[in-house]
C-alpha cells in the first residue's frame, strides 16, 4: 500500500539527513505505529507519505515514495486526497470551515462527488466516530477529544485507503485518548484501512498495533518489525513492556490484560513489600504553605472555569494536578502567577496575590513553563535568550546559563530556538524560568511531546527541586509520570476539587488515572517498574543473605 | 421570537442577508440625513436582536458599532483639523498654521464652526451606518456560509479570502500569548520596546497557523483540478477578473450620482455578461459538488426584497427632490421624506418574516483558557 523506496530526505540547511535510506512498505489493512525519540523524524516520515514533505517544507528527498501505485513525485498531495487522509498534530489548525457537518463535507466537495453519496458518506461516519450529537455543532464550541474525531472524520469523508495520524492523543486526557483510539481501531478491522499513527506515549497505542517502525534518528537506518520483537530491546518502551522486561515473561506483554495474566507469581512475590497507602499527607506541619487558594472562582463571560477552589502548596513537594481537558488546571495555574485576576476569592503566593505584582517580582517568587513552552522564546540564539534572561530578572551573567548546562549538558549556543528538539526547547524554557530561583515552579503539560528519556530527565530534575525546597506544580494528562514524580495529585472536575491527596491513594484505584504497572499489580498498591525493580533487588538480597 | 411559531427553524439562504445588507448598505449611501441613517441603524439592530444564532460569530454587530464610532470620531478630528471653512456659528477658534504659497487650499487649523461639526457627523454617521449594515450580515451568516454558496468557479478564490480573514483573530490570540509570556519572563508590559519585541513572535505565530492550515487543505484536496485542460483554465480567470472589474466600475457608476452613464448600467451589463460566461467555462473545469446547499423559498424572497425597497425608496425620495441631504449652511432641522422613511420600515420585516435559526446548543468551551497559560 505504501512503499518507501530507499527514501532519504534532508531539510534545507541541514548537515545531516532527517530520513536515512528508508527501504521498507506497509501493507494494506495494517495499523502501522511510528516511534522513536523527539525530533529524530517521526512527524517528517509521516508528511512524506502524502508529499507535503518536501512540497510544504522545502528540502532534498531523494528516492521514491509510492502510494497505493502512484509516486509523490508526480503527485502533489491535494490529488492524492482520496487515497490518503492526514490529519496534523493540532486539528483545530487545520479546520477550514465552521461547523462539524460543513467540516466532514467540505473534501468529498473538492473531490467532486455526487450529492447523494456525500450525503451517505456523512451519515456512515457520524455513526462510525460517535459524532451525530455533534453535528450542528460550530467547531469553536468542541473539546479537544471531540475535535480531534471531527478531524479524523473529515479525511475519512473522502473513503481513503489510508489514514495518517501525528499524535493524536497527545494533547488528550487519557479518556478522550481512549475514545480516538476505539475509533481508529474501528476503522481498521471494519473497514480495513491502513493507519499509520507517529505516537510518544506507547502505553496508549502499542497493544493495538500491527507493525512498529522505530525512527532511530541521528542518521541511522529505520528498524521495522511485529511490536513484541521489536520493543524486546527498543530504547523506547511502556511500562507494561519493561515490567515484562524485569520480570522475564515470555511472550513480552504489550497490553494490561496480557501482563496480567503473567502476573500472578510476581503480585505474590512482591506482596511483603508493598508500600503503604495512607491518607495523611507526610509533612511538617508547622511550615506555612508557599502558595495558598481560598474559594477561588474563575472564569470568562458566561463560563466558569473554576469553582471554589481550596488548596495549600508547601515547600519540597511536588503536586500533579489532573482532570480532562477543560476541567479548569490551565486556569489554575494562570491564577497562581498573576496571569488572571480571580472573580471571587483568593490566591496567595508567599502572602502576596501574584495579580497585583509587578512583573518583575512575579518572576521571583512564582515561574510557570507554559503548555507551549516555545513561547517563551523570542531571541535567535540560545545564549540571547540566557543572556536576556539573566538581563529580565537581575541575575549575575551566566547564571541561567549554569542551569541550562545542568538540565541538558551540551546545547548548541548558536542554535535558533526554534530549531531545538521539543524536549531541549522545554529545558531551555525551564532554565529561564528557574534562573530566578522562584520557590513555586508550575510546569503545564510538561510531558507533552517528551519520549521516555526526556521524561526520565525531566522526572529527575523536578525531584532535585523538590529536594531543595522549592514547590513544584504541574498539570498533566500522564498518568505514569504523575505515578513517577508526585507526592500528591489534585483531580479537578469541571472546575471544582474532586480528589485531594496522597498521589498513590488517588490514583491507583481510578480507572482512568492508574498508571499501568498499578493496573497489572491491582490490588497492590505499585506505581512505577523502578518501584518494583527495586523491590525485588531487595527480595533477591535478602535472598542471597538467608 | 417567543419560539412558539411553527415553522421549523433554519438558517436563511446567506444570500438573502447579505442581498438585504448590501442593499440597506446602498441605500444609506445615498443620504447623509442623520434621521433616516439613524433609522437605518435601528433597524438592522432590531433585526440582528431577534434573528442571529448563538453561535460565536453571532456577538460581532457589537464591534461593527464601536467601529462606527471610532469613523465618526476620526472623521471629526479630520474635520476640525484640516477641514475646509464653511462659515457659521464660531464654537472656537484653534492657532492656524500659515502654509506656503504652493499648499495653497490646504488649510490647518482655524475657526471651528457648528456647521462645519455637524456637516463631518453626517458622513462619518453614513459610513457608520454602512459598517453597521455589514456587521449585520457577518453577525446574521457565517462568512464561510456565504463562500459555500457562490458558483464553484468563485469557490477557490473566496476559500483564500476566508483565510485571510482569520489571520487577524488568529494575531489577536497570538498577541495575547506573548503578551502573558513576557509577564512570565518578567518583562514590563507597556511601552514601544514591549511592542517591537513582541511583534517578531505574533507574526511567526500568526504565519505557522497559515502554513498549517494550507498543509491541511492541501491534503484535503483544496485546487484540486483532475484532468482538465490548462487553456480553459486561463480562459476562465481572465474573463472573471474582467467581469469583476466591470462590475465595481458599474457599482461606482450607480453609487455616484454625478457619473457619466456609460459608467452606469452599460458596465454592469458588460461585467454580468463576462462573469457568466468565466462561469459557464469553470463550471466546466471544476469538478466540484456542494453538500446540502441551501434552499432559496419564500423567506429568502422577502428578506432579499425588503432590502431592496429600502434602496427603492430611497432612490424615489431622492427624485422628488430634497430631503436626504439637509443643508448644513444654513443648519436646519433635517426633514423627513416619506418615501425613505417607507422604505427602511419595510427592511424591517425580516425580524418577523426570517426563520428563526436553529440552537448551536453551545456549551462554549472557552478557547482562550489554553491561551499560554
Amino acid at each position: 500500500m505504501i512503499r518507501f523506496d530507499h527514501v532519504s530526505f534532508t531539510y534545507p540547511d541541514a548537515t545531516r539527513p532527517t530520513l536515512f535510506d528508508l527501504d521498507f512498505e506497509i501493507p494494506e489493512g495494517e495499523l502501522c505505529l511510528v516511534i522513536g525519540s523527539t525530533g529524530t523524524g517521526k512527524s517528517t516520515l509521516l508528511r512524506a507519505i502524502n508529499g507535503l514533505v518536501p512540497r510544504f517544507s522545502g528540502g532534498l528527498l531523494t528516492g521514491r515514495v509510492t502510494v497505493d501505485g502512484r509516486s509523490t513525485e508526480s503527485v502533489p498531495p491535494r490529488e492524492l486526497a482520496d487515497v490518503v487522509g492526514f490529519v496534523g498534530q493540532d486539528p483545530a489548525a487545520g479546520f477550514i470551515t465552521d461547523m462539524v457537518e460543513d467540516e466532514l463535507a467540505h473534501v468529498m466537495e473538492n473531490l467532486g462527488v455526487a450529492p447523494d453519496v456525500m450525503r451517505r458518506r456523512v451519515e456512515d461516519v457520524l455513526d462510525l466516530l460517535g459524532l451525530h450529537e455533534l453535528r450542528n455543532r460550530p467547531l469553536a464550541t468542541l473539546s479537544g477529544g471531540q475535535q480531534q474525531r471531527v478531524a479524523i472524520g473529515a479525511v475519512l469523508t473522502a473513503g481513503p485507503r489510508i489514514l495518517v495520524l501525528d499524535e493524536p492523543t497527545s494533547a488528550l486526557d487519557p479518556a478522550a485518548a481512549e475514545e480516538v483510539l476505539a475509533a481508529l481501531t474501528r476503522l481498521v478491522h471494519d473497514l480495513g484501512i491502513t493507519v499509520v499513527v507517529a505516537e510518544h506515549r506507547l502505553e496508549r497505542v502499542v497493544q493495538y498495533a500491527d507493525r512498529v517502525v522505530i525512527v532511530p534518528g541521528a542518521g541511522e537506518r529505520v528498524i521495522v518489525g511485529l511490536p513484541a520483537e521489536v520493543l524486546a530491546d527498543s530504547p523506547v518502551a511502556p511500562p507494561v513492556v519493561e515490567l515484562g522486561r524485569l520480570a522475564g515473561w515470555s511472550p513480552l506483554p504489550l497490553s494490561v490484560r496480557d501482563a496480567r495474566r503473567s502476573a500472578p507469581m510476581l503480585r505474590e512475590r512482591l506482596a511483603p513489600l508493598a508500600p503503604h497507602v495512607s491518607d495523611q499527607l507526610v509533612r511538617s506541619s508547622s511550615t506555612e504553605p508557599i502558595a495558598r487558594t481560598t474559594d477561588l472562582h474563575a472564569g470568562y463571560g458566561p463560563v466558569t472555569a473554576l469553582r471554589g477552589i481550596d488548596m495549600a502548596v508547601h515547600a519540597g513537594e511536588v503536586v500533579a494536578i489532573m482532570g480532562r481537558n477543560g476541567a479548569g488546571k490551565s486556569t489554575l495555574l494562570a491564577h497562581l502567577v498573576g496571569l488572571r485576576e480571580p472573580l471571587r476569592g483568593e490566591v496567595l503566593v508567599q502572602g502576596r496575590q501574584p495579580h497585583r505584582l509587578s512583573a518583575r517580582d512575579v518572576v521571583r517568587s512564582t515561574g510557570l513553563v507554559p503548555q507551549d513552552s516555545g513561547v517563551l522564546l523570542y531571541h535567535d540564539t540560545v545564549a540571547a535568550e540566557c543572556a536576556a534572561a539573566d538581563r529580565d530578572a537581575d541575575l549575575a551573567p551566566g547564571a541561567t546559563q549554569t542551569v541550562l548546562d545542568r538540565l541538558v549538558p551540551g546545547i548548541d549556543q548558536r542554535a535558533h530556538p526554534r530549531d531545538l528538539s521539543e524536549g531541549q526547547r522545554l529545558s531551555l524554557a525551564l532554565a529561564i524560568v528557574l534562573g530566578a530561583e522562584p520557590p513555586l515552579v508550575l510546569l503545564d503539560e510538561p510531558t507533552r511531546g517528551l519520549d521516555y528519556a526526556a521524561k526520565q530527565r525531566l522526572i529527575a530534575i523536578l525531584r532535585d527541586l523538590a529536594a531543595a525546597g522549592h514547590a513544584v506544580v504541574l498539570a498533566t494528562h500522564d498518568v505514569e509520570v504523575v505515578a513517577a514524580v508526585a507526592d500528591r495529585a489534585i483531580v479537578l472536575a469541571d472546575g471544582e476539587v474532586v480528589a485531594d491527596g496522597p498521589a498513590r491513594n488517588v490514583v491507583v484505584h481510578s480507572p482512568v488515572f492508574a498508571p499501568q504497572v498499578a493496573k497489572v499489580l491491582a490490588p497492590e498498591p505499585w506505581l512505577t517498574v523502578a518501584e518494583v525493580s527495586r523491590a525485588l533487588d531487595l527480595l533477591a538480597g535478602s535472598g542471597a543473605s538467608a | 421570537m417567543t419560539g412558539t411559531s411553527v415553522r421549523p427553524r433554519r438558517l436563511l439562504h446567506p444570500g438573502a442577508w447579505w442581498i438585504w445588507s448590501i442593499a440597506l448598505a446602498a441605500a444609506a449611501l445615498r443620504t447623509t440625513n442623520p434621521l433616516l441613517l439613524g433609522l437605518v441603524v435601528v433597524v438592522t439592530a432590531f433585526v440582528v436582536a431577534s434573528r442571529r444564532s448563538d453561535a460565536p460569530w453571532a456577538r460581532s454587530f457589537a464591534s461593527f458599532l464601536r467601529l462606527g464610532v471610532i469613523v465618526i470620531a476620526i472623521r471629526l478630528v479630520f474635520q476640525i483639523l484640516f477641514g475646509n471653512r464653511i462659515p457659521g456659528h464660531t464654537l472656537f477658534t484653534i492657532p492656524e498654521l500659515t502654509l506656503p504659497d504652493w499648499a495653497a487650499g490646504v488649510s490647518i487649523g482655524g475657526p471651528v464652526t457648528a456647521e462645519a461639526i455637524v456637516g463631518a457627523i453626517y458622513q462619518g454617521l453614513r459610513l457608520a451606518v454602512v459598517l453597521a449594515c455589514f456587521g449585520a450580515a457577518a453577525s446574521l451568516c457565517s462568512p464561510y456560509r456565504l463562500l459555500r454558496a457562490l458558483p464553484s468557479a468563485l469557490y477557490e478564490a473566496g476559500v483564500a479570502v476566508t483565510v485571510a480573514l482569520t489571520f487577524a483573530p488568529q494575531a489577536v490570540i497570538a498577541a495575547r500569548q506573548v503578551r502573558d509570556a513576557r509577564r512570565l519572563r518578567g518583562r514590563s508590559e507597556r511601552g514601544v520596546r514591549a511592542w517591537a519585541g513582541s511583534a517578531m513572535p505574533v507574526l511567526e505565530g500568526a504565519l505557522d497557523r497559515a502554513v498549517a492550515l494550507a498543509a491541511s487543505m492541501d491534503s484535503r484536496g483544496y485546487g484540486r483540478h483532475g484532468d482538465s485542460p490548462i487553456s480553459l483554465r486561463r480562459a476562465g480567470s481572465v474573463l472573471t477578473l474582467f467581469g469583476i472589474a466591470c462590475i465595481a466600475v458599474g457599482c461606482y457608476g450607480i453609487l455616484d450620482p454625478g457619473a457619466p452613464a456609460i459608467l452606469r448600467l452599460p458596465a454592469l451589463g458588460l461585467g454580468a455578461v463576462a462573469l457568466v460566461a468565466a462561469l459557464l467555462l469553470g463550471g466546466r473545469s471544476h469538478h466540484r459538488s456542494r453538500y446540502r446547499p441551501d434552499p432559496w423559498a419564500s423567506a429568502e424572497w422577502i428578506v432579499a426584497l425588503s432590502g431592496v425597497a429600502a434602496f427603492v425608496g430611497m432612490v424615489i425620495a431622492g427624485r422628488n427632490g430634497s430631503g436626504l441631504d439637509p443643508s448644513v449652511y444654513p443648519l436646519e432641522i433635517p426633514p423627513l421624506p416619506a418615501a425613505a422613511l417607507i422604505g427602511i420600515l419595510f427592511a424591517a420585516l425580516p425580524a418577523w418574516a426570517a426563520p428563526i435559526p436553529p440552537s448551536f446548543a453551545s456549551v462554549a468551551v472557552p478557547t482562550g483558557l489554553e491561551v499560554a497559560a
